[in-house]
């Protein structure tokens, strides 16, 4: 009796305490794992800034706020935090005419990017949907190739 | 957060003068009360013994603005304020601020111009004008003479601006719906085209008769080509020509990074001032003028490469400004109460740049270069400035005014714009 308590009390330990290893591991995996999405987002968001520079800055400028009545802001529009596909076929076609944005129209012209590669538009959109203010996930290069093949 | 805390006050004073004057119909008052400046706004800098009034403000995108001989102020909106596009600024006790505003014209636009007892209006198709009557009122508010119509608007440097000559003449610029007639606008890699096909209908100046109706392409004269856009001309009277300040090509780093680096596409190409005469060439798009190297470039889209010069049947500019600080408007001085440095010099008022980043923005700043026997007779200086509100504004291009119109005023005052929150400023000369 007592060594059949002694043995229920050994085994009830033994579970939890493995449920506890098991846990704990399961647990530390996803950790990891969440921050190598972590990561992967950082690293895109850092070649995106140096896309941005080589290939934005000059119109949309160093602080995403754009330019009066010309280039459009990359702040808190739904140009930029909404559709993703929406925003990743702008920068492969480009955009022209009046464009209204929270009140105010944008009407210069924004040349066609498709020279850039699936992963550096994934890149400077992902750099865009988080700086200036803005929050929003990331762009992947499948998600590029996939608008691509589409607006061929 | 000065123009949110005003807008309300509009407001009200606009639904209360609608309800009292449901039926009055050609005009609307927009206010009476006598507009204070807030305590945020900015103060601009002029040279000793000039002072500076706001004469009104919150008007929002005023564009360019001509004074009448009695001292009432038109003001073009690029935005209607209260369902308006002109605003007519009165100061009924002298001191010196608009207390009698009112607001007529429903379409937008850039150019305004009185002469010979009309005021002239543009949108960014057409041009009208309004009879003043002998008590300087407007006669007919709601009907204007269209002067000019289908006037060519695709997007890019759309705006018209308008001056006129002494012998009957309206002058309205055309801009190039381009930035340097590529084959694809503003895209690296896409070449220049030869002969570029916007010139027939755009990037110039045309000629029309400033008293004859509804006007259009094939009744007027081609005046000047090879513009890419001006915004700020003034028909200078000392020299009888016309003078314009044409906005220099963009993006010479972003279209051809291996010739040009981020900091010399700040710089080139110059924002030049041209004195035009009938079948005046400035050489837009195949050349620009480098104020470094002091030539004509050939264009890059054209096969150049930032030394080659051309354009020998361009004329060259008669005044070289630094790059991208956009020139919006031009006023040669022609008023007494100035010092005798200013007479028959040029006011040019620069809009400030957005093309010069990386680099830090310059502009949003009155520049003055005198004129002597109708050629500029020393180098520029800034005249006005601090439009922007400080060293940071300018430099980020987050300026807190952009000012675009400038006017000359009867008694010699002159008088500048704001497009960003619509304040109109007065400069006068008080003395030593």
């Amino acid at each position: 009796m007592l060594e059949n308590k002694f043995m229920k009390t050994i085994f009830v330990l033994g579970v939890f305490l493995g449920l506890t290893l098991i846990s704990s591991l399961l647990l530390s995996q996803n950790v990891f794992l969440l921050r190598q999405v972590k990561n992967a987002l950082q690293a895109s968001i850092e070649r995106g800034g140096k896309v941005y520079y080589e290939q934005c800055l000059s119109c949309h400028q160093v602080d995403g706020g754009g330019v009066q009545n010309m280039n459009p802001p990359l702040t808190k529009t739904k140009w930029i935090l909404g559709d993703k596909a929406q925003l990743i076929k702008v920068v492969l076609m480009g955009m022209t005419g009046k464009t209204e944005i929270n009140g105010d129209t944008y009407q210069n012209v924004m040349a066609p990017h498709s020279d850039l590669s699936d992963q550096q538009i994934a890149d400077v959109l992902t750099y865009v949907r988080n700086s200036f203010g803005n929050k929003a996930s990331g762009v992947t290069a499948l998600q590029v190739k996939t608008v691509r093949a589409n607006t061929k | 957060m000065r123009l949110f805390s005003f807008r309300p006050i509009y407001g009200v004073l606009f639904l209360s003068f609608i309800s009292f004057y449901a039926c009055a119909g050609d005009t609307t008052q927009i206010s009476n009360a006598v507009v204070t400046p807030a305590k945020d706004d900015v103060t601009i800098q002029l040279p000793p013994g000039f002072k500076s009034i706001v004469v009104a403000e919150g008007l929002g995108s005023a564009r360019h603005l001509t004074v009448n001989s009695n001292g009432d102020i038109y003001v073009k909106l690029a935005n209607l304020k209260n369902g308006k596009g002109i605003i007519r600024l009165r100061d009924t006790n002298g001191d010196g601020k608009a207390d009698d505003i009112m607001g007529f014209g429903n379409y937008t636009g850039t150019g305004i111009d009185i002469k010979n007892g009309y005021l002239y209006a543009s949108s960014d198709e057409e041009v009208f004008r309004y009879k003043l009557d002998a008590n300087n009122q407007i006669v007919n508010p709601d009907k204007p003479e269209r002067i000019v119509t289908g006037l060519l608007a695709r997007g890019e440097h759309e705006a018209k601006a308008i001056t006129l000559d002494n012998d009957g003449n309206l002058y309205v610029n055309i801009g190039a719906y381009s930035n340097a007639c590529q084959v694809k606008d503003r895209t690296k890699g896409s070449p220049g085209m030869k002969p570029c096909p916007i010139l027939d209908s755009a990037g110039g100046i045309w000629q029309f008769k400033a008293g004859q109706i509804d006007q259009t392409y094939g009744n007027e004269t081609h005046y000047a080509t090879g513009l890419r856009n001006v915004v700020g001309l003034d028909w200078n009277t000392q020299t009888n020509t016309l003078f314009v300040m044409q906005h220099g090509r963009d993006q010479l780093h972003d279209l051809f990074p291996d010739l040009y680096d981020t900091k010399l596409s700040a710089e080139l190409p110059a924002e030049c001032m041209y004195e035009l005469h009938k079948g005046s060439n400035c050489g837009w798009p195949y050349i620009y003028y480098d104020q470094l190297q002091h030539k004509k470039i050939l264009a890059p889209e054209f096969g150049g490469d930032g030394k080659k010069t051309a354009g020998e049947d361009a004329q060259d500019p008669i005044y070289a400004f630094p790059g991208h600080i956009a020139p919006n408007g031009l006023l040669f001085y022609s008023g007494k109460q100035f010092p005798e440095k200013y007479r028959n010099g040029a006011f040019v008022v620069f809009h400030g740049s957005w093309n010069r980043a990386p680099e830090p923005q310059k502009g949003f700043l009155v520049a003055f270069v005198p004129f002597k026997n109708g050629k500029p007779s020393g180098e520029w200086e800034v005249f006005a400035d601090g439009f922007a509100g400080g060293p940071e504004q300018v430099a980020s291009g987050r300026a807190k005014h952009r000012p675009c119109g400038i006017a000359q005023g009867p008694d010699g005052s002159i008088y500048v714009s704001d497009d960003t929150k619509g304040t109109i400023w007065k400069i006068t000369y008080a003395g030593k």
